[in-house]
C-alpha cells in the first residue's frame, strides 16, 4: 500500500481579529484529509465554506489554530505547519506546487525565463530546461510572438496559461490547484484538464478548487466537502 | 626664565636678549623634541603636539620653524628654501629670523648645511648623515580629503586599513589616465605608516628612501609631528599596472644644462617665450660655477640667484 | 533573470547558522531601543524587520551590523575567516575586517553610504582596494561590470554621485555594496527616498541580484510591498519587541499579532 502525499490530521482554523473587537470567525474545526499519489482531492462546499482557506493552510501560507499539515518531501512526512521557514520554502520550490488565478506578475522578466526558472532551481540543466520549457509553452498555445516579452501586459488568459505552464512544467510531486482554468476559454480548458491527467497518471497527488463542473468530474477522483467539518460560530 | 630683557638685539645667547634663545621657551622646546623622538620611534606616526602660535601666520611654515626652534644650536647651519629656491621672500625671512634668535650661520650650500628647512622641495644634493631635513606641512593627512572623520582616520592608521588611500590614486588613473597627482603624494613609511610628504613634487618621493638624514615634518595648524629615521624604507603607493612613476621633463634646464633636476617652468612674456630652470636654486648655482651651460645661459634670470645670502 | 548565476556566494554548511541573535537587547538610558531579541539566520536567507518609526528596527540592525554595542545579549556571525563567532568579541581590527570582508550595508540615504567626493566607478571599487586587491585594470572591469548589472550608464562612470539622480545613488551603492561577493548585506529601507516609479525598478532588480547570487540579506522595511516582494522571513516589530515572526507570505496574509493586523490593514490598497 502507498502511503499519502498529504495528510492533514485535526486541522482547524479560527480567524481571530483583533482590530474588530477580537472577533472570531471560526472557519473549520478537526478537519482530515489524505490525498495519496495519482489522486484529485476536489474540495466541494459553497462559496465561504473554507476551501481556499484550507488550501493555503496545506500551502503553509495561513497558520493552522490547531492540528498538523504533513507533506512527503524527500520522502519523509513533514508537518508545515511546525517546519522552519526555510524547511516552508524548500518544499515549495521542490514538492508543493501552487497554482492560483492570478499570475504575481514579476516585471521584466520575460514568459519563457518565468518558466525555466523553477526548473534551474531544482537542478535541470539550461538545455532541457529550455526544451521543457517550450514544450510547455507550445502545448498551451501560447504565441510565440510573446515568449520574450514580460507577461504584464498579457490577457487574464495568457497569464493563467503563462501561470500554469511555470507549475506544471515542474512535475511538483504534490499541486495545489486553486481555479486554475477560471478566466481560460474551452479550448484551452481542455488542454489544461489533458495537463492535469497527465500528472494524474504520473503519480502527483492534487487538491483543488473548481467551480466549473465540467472540469471537476474530467479531473476528481474524489470530492471533499470542507462544510463536513464547519466549525461551530 | 630669566630677568626681563632688556636689549632685543643681543647677542642671542646673551642674558639680556629680548626673546629665549631659538625664540621658543625651554619647556615648549622640551615638548617639542619629545615629540619628535616619539615620531622617530614610530616612523610615519603622526605625533600630536601643542603647537605654540608663532609670529607668522598658520601656513607660512610654523610647524617647520618650531622644529627648527626646538632642534637648533649655535653651532648648527642653517639652510631654508622655498619651491627649492633659497632667495624667495619666506625663505629668506625664515632664515633671517634663526640668524636673529639663533645666532646661527646660515647657508645656500646644501652640503654644508646641518638643518635644511623647506616646503615644496627636497635638494637635488643627496642629503648626508648627519643632516636633518624640516618640513612645514599644511596637511599631515592624507587620507583627510576621502575620509573626513578624524576618529575613522586613526583607527584606520591604527589597523594600517589603507585601502582607501588607492581610491584617490584609482581616481587618478581613471581621470588622467596615469597617476596624475604631482605633489604630496602618499609614501608608506616603513611597510607600517601611511605618510602624506609635505607638498613636495613626487619627484622627490625616492629622495626619501633609504636617506641618510633624519627627515622631519611638523603642521603647526594642525598640532602634529611626525619623522622618518635615517635610512628608512620610503615606499611610494602604487597600481600593479600602473606603477609609480616621477615627472619627467623633454628639456634640460635652461641654464645649467641639468636633465636630472626638477624644473620649473618661467613664463618669460605674453609672446608665449618661456624657459624650464632648475627648481633647486643653489644646485642651478652649483653647475653653473662648474661650468655647466644651457641653451639661455647668461639669461638675465640666472643673475637674481647671485645675491649672497645673509 | 539571466539564466545562469554570475557569482554565487559560497555555501556555507547547512548546519551552521549564518548568523545566531540571542537575547539582544539595548537600552538608551532607561528608554529601551530593543529587548530580548533571537533569531537565527541561514546563507541565502532573506529577512525583513517590519514596523512603525521608533519600533526598534534600526536599532537592531545597528546592533547586529557591529555600529552599536548592544546592552546586553550576543550577536554570533558565521564570518569567512572565523566561523561562528560574536561579533563583539572579535578584536576591533578584526571586526572591521570581517566587515569589510563578508558584509554590506545599504543605507537609505545615498550620501551615508558613498563617498561623495570621489567617482561613481571609485565608489564602486573602493571595496575592492580595501581587501587588498592593487590591480587597475581588473578592478576597473569588474566595477565596469557592477555598473552593468545594477544598468547604469557605463559612459558615467567617472562621474560624482553628487551629479546622479537618487535611483542611479542608490544603483551605485549597491553595486559598492555587492561587488566583495558578501555573505550578509544590510539594506536599511534601501527603496526609502525614491519615487514610487524608481523604487520598483530597484527593487526588481535587488531581487535579482539577491536571488542570482544566493545572498543572506537583513533588509529593514516599513513597506509591506517591499517586505513581500524581497524578504523570505519577517519579523514584526512594536516597541522594541519582536512581536510576530514567522514566512513573509503567512505574516502578511495571516497575521496573528493583533498589532501585525493593524500594519497590514493599514496598506492602501491601490
Amino acid at each position: 500500500m502507498t502511503s499519502p502525499a498529504i495528510r492533514v490530521d485535526n486541522l482547524s482554523k479560527l480567524f481571530t481579529l483583533h482590530n474588530q473587537g477580537a472577533t472570531a470567525i471560526p472557519v473549520f474545526e478537526h478537519l482530515a484529509l489524505e490525498v495519496m499519489p495519482g489522486e484529485c482531492v476536489v474540495l466541494a462546499g459553497e462559496s465561504g465554506v473554507g476551501k481556499s482557506t484550507l488550501m493555503r493552510t496545506i500551502y503553509g501560507n495561513y497558520l493552522p489554530s490547531g492540528g498538523g499539515v504533513h507533506v512527503r518531501h524527500n520522502g519523509a512526512m513533514v508537518d508545515i505547519t511546525q517546519a522552519a521557514a526555510h524547511e516552508v520554502l524548500d518544499i515549495r520550490r521542490r514538492t508543493l506546487g501552487y497554482v492560483s488565478q492570478f499570475l504575481r506578475v514579476i516585471p521584466r522578466i520575460s514568459t519563457l525565463d518565468l518558466v525555466i526558472e523553477p526548473l534551474l532551481e531544482n537542478g535541470v540543466s539550461a538545455e532541457e530546461a529550455l526544451d521543457r520549457a517550450v514544450t510547455i509553452l507550445n502545448a498551451l498555445r501560447l504565441p510565440q510572438a510573446h515568449w520574450d516579452l514580460p507577461p504584464a501586459t498579457f490577457s487574464g488568459g495568457e497569464q493563467q496559461r503563462v501561470n500554469i505552464a511555470r507549475s506544471f512544467v515542474r512535475e511538483y510531486p504534490v499541486l495545489l490547484l486553486d481555479e486554475p482554468t477560471a478566466s481560460l476559454d474551452a479550448a484551452n480548458r481542455a488542454i489544461v484538464v489533458d495537463l492535469i491527467k497527465a500528472a494524474l497518471a504520473k503519480g502527483a497527488a492534487m487538491v483543488g478548487i473548481f467551480h466549473d463542473l465540467d472540469v471537476r468530474d474530467a479531473v476528481a477522483t474524489r470530492l471533499f466537502n470542507v462544510s463536513d467539518f464547519k466549525a461551530a460560530a | 626664565m630669566t630677568a626681563p630683557p632688556t636689549t632685543p638685539n643681543a647677542p642671542a645667547n646673551s642674558e639680556e636678549r629680548y626673546y629665549n634663545y631659538a625664540y621658543l621657551d625651554e619647556q615648549t622646546k622640551r615638548m617639542i623634541r619629545r615629540a619628535i623622538l616619539k615620531a622617530l620611534a614610530v616612523p610615519g606616526y603622526q605625533v600630536p603636539f601643542g603647537s605654540r602660535e608663532m609670529p607668522v601666520p598658520y601656513g607660512w611654515g610654523t610647524g617647520g620653524i618650531q622644529l627648527t626652534a626646538a632642534i637648533i644650536g649655535p653651532d648648527d647651519v642653517y639652510k631654508c628654501i622655498d619651491q627649492g629656491a633659497d632667495d624667495t621672500t619666506n625663505a629668506v625671512s625664515i632664515r633671517r629670523f634663526f640668524a636673529t634668535v639663533a645666532d646661527v650661520a646660515t647657508t645656500e650650500d646644501t652640503g654644508a648645511a646641518t638643518i635644511i628647512q623647506s616646503r615644496h622641495r627636497i635638494p637635488e644634493r643627496p642629503l648626508e648623515d648627519g643632516q636633518v631635513m624640516v618640513f612645514q606641512v599644511p596637511q599631515p593627512e592624507p587620507l583627510r580629503g576621502l575620509e573626513p572623520r578624524e576618529t575613522e582616520t586613526r583607527a584606520m592608521h591604527a589597523y594600517a586599513e589603507y585601502g582607501l588611500q588607492y581610491v584617490s590614486l584609482y581616481e587618478n588613473i581613471s581621470a588622467f589616465g596615469r597617476i596624475a597627482g604631482g605633489a604630496g603624494y602618499p609614501v608608506l613609511i616603513d611597510e607600517r605608516y601611511l605618510m602624506s610628504p609635505s607638498p613636495i613634487p613626487k619627484f622627490d618621493n625616492p629622495k626619501m628612501d633609504m636617506c641618510p638624514a633624519i627627515l622631519l615634518f611638523g603642521a603647526g595648524r594642525e598640532k602634529r609631528i611626525y619623522a622618518v629615521p635615517p635610512y628608512t624604507r620610503v615606499r611610494s603607493l602604487d597600481f600593479e599596472d600602473y606603477p609609480f612613476e616621477v615627472q619627467s621633463w623633454e628639456q634640460c634646464c635652461a641654464l645649467c644644462a641639468a636633465t636630472d633636476s626638477y624644473l620649473d617652468e618661467v613664463v618669460l612674456d605674453d609672446q608665449n617665450n618661456r624657459m624650464f630652470v632648475c627648481s633647486d636654486s643653489n644646485h642651478c648655482a652649483t653647475r653653473r660655477a662648474q661650468g655647466h651651460a644651457g641653451p639661455m645661459a647668461g639669461h638675465s634670470l640666472a643673475h637674481l640667484d647671485e645675491e649672497p645670502a645673509q | 533573470m539571466s539564466l545562469t548565476a554570475l557569482s554565487t556566494a559560497e555555501s556555507v554548511p547547512a548546519d551552521v547558522p549564518l548568523l545566531r541573535v540571542a537575547g539582544l537587547t539595548k537600552m538608551y538610558g532607561h528608554l529601551p531601543g530593543c529587548l530580548d531579541v533571537s533569531f537565527e539566520m541561514r546563507a541565502g536567507e532573506v529577512l525583513g524587520i517590519v514596523g512603525e518609526s521608533g519600533s526598534g528596527k534600526t536599532t537592531l540592525l545597528n546592533c547586529i551590523s557591529g555600529k552599536l554595542p548592544p546592552t546586553c545579549g550576543s550577536i554570533a556571525f558565521n564570518a569567512r575567516r572565523h566561523g561562528l563567532t560574536d561579533i563583539y568579541a572579535l578584536s576591533e581590527p578584526d571586526r572591521r575586517r570581517m566587515q569589510r570582508e563578508d558584509w554590506g550595508f545599504v543605507h537609505q540615504n545615498p550620501r551615508d553610504g558613498l563617498r561623495m567626493r570621489v567617482s561613481g566607478g571609485a565608489n564602486v571599487a573602493e571595496p575592492l582596494m580595501n581587501l587588498g586587491q592593487r590591480h587597475y585594470g581588473a578592478m576597473r572591469s569588474a566595477t565596469t561590470d557592477w555598473l552593468g548589472r545594477v544598468e547604469l550608464d557605463l559612459a558615467r562612470v567617472d562621474d560624482k554621485p553628487r551629479n546622479f539622480s537618487g535611483g542611479m545613488q542608490q544603483r551605485i551603492q549597491i553595486a559598492r555594496n555587492l561587488i566583495h561577493n558578501p555573505r550578509l548585506v544590510f539594506m536599511d529601507e534601501p527603496t526609502g527616498g525614491l519615487d514610487v516609479s524608481v523604487q520598483a525598478r530597484l527593487l526588481d532588480l535587488l531581487r535579482e541580484l539577491v536571488r542570482d547570487m544566493g545572498l543572506a540579506a537583513i533588509i529593514v522595511t516599513h513597506d509591506m510591498a517591499v517586505a513581500r516582494l524581497m524578504a523570505d522571513r519577517l519579523m514584526v516589530m512594536k516597541g522594541g519587541h519582536v512581536v510576530e515572526t514567522g514566512l513573509a507570505d503567512q505574516v502578511l496574509d495571516d497575521p496573528q499579532h493583533p498589532y501585525t493586523q493593524l500594519l497590514v490593514s493599514s496598506v492602501l490598497q491601490i
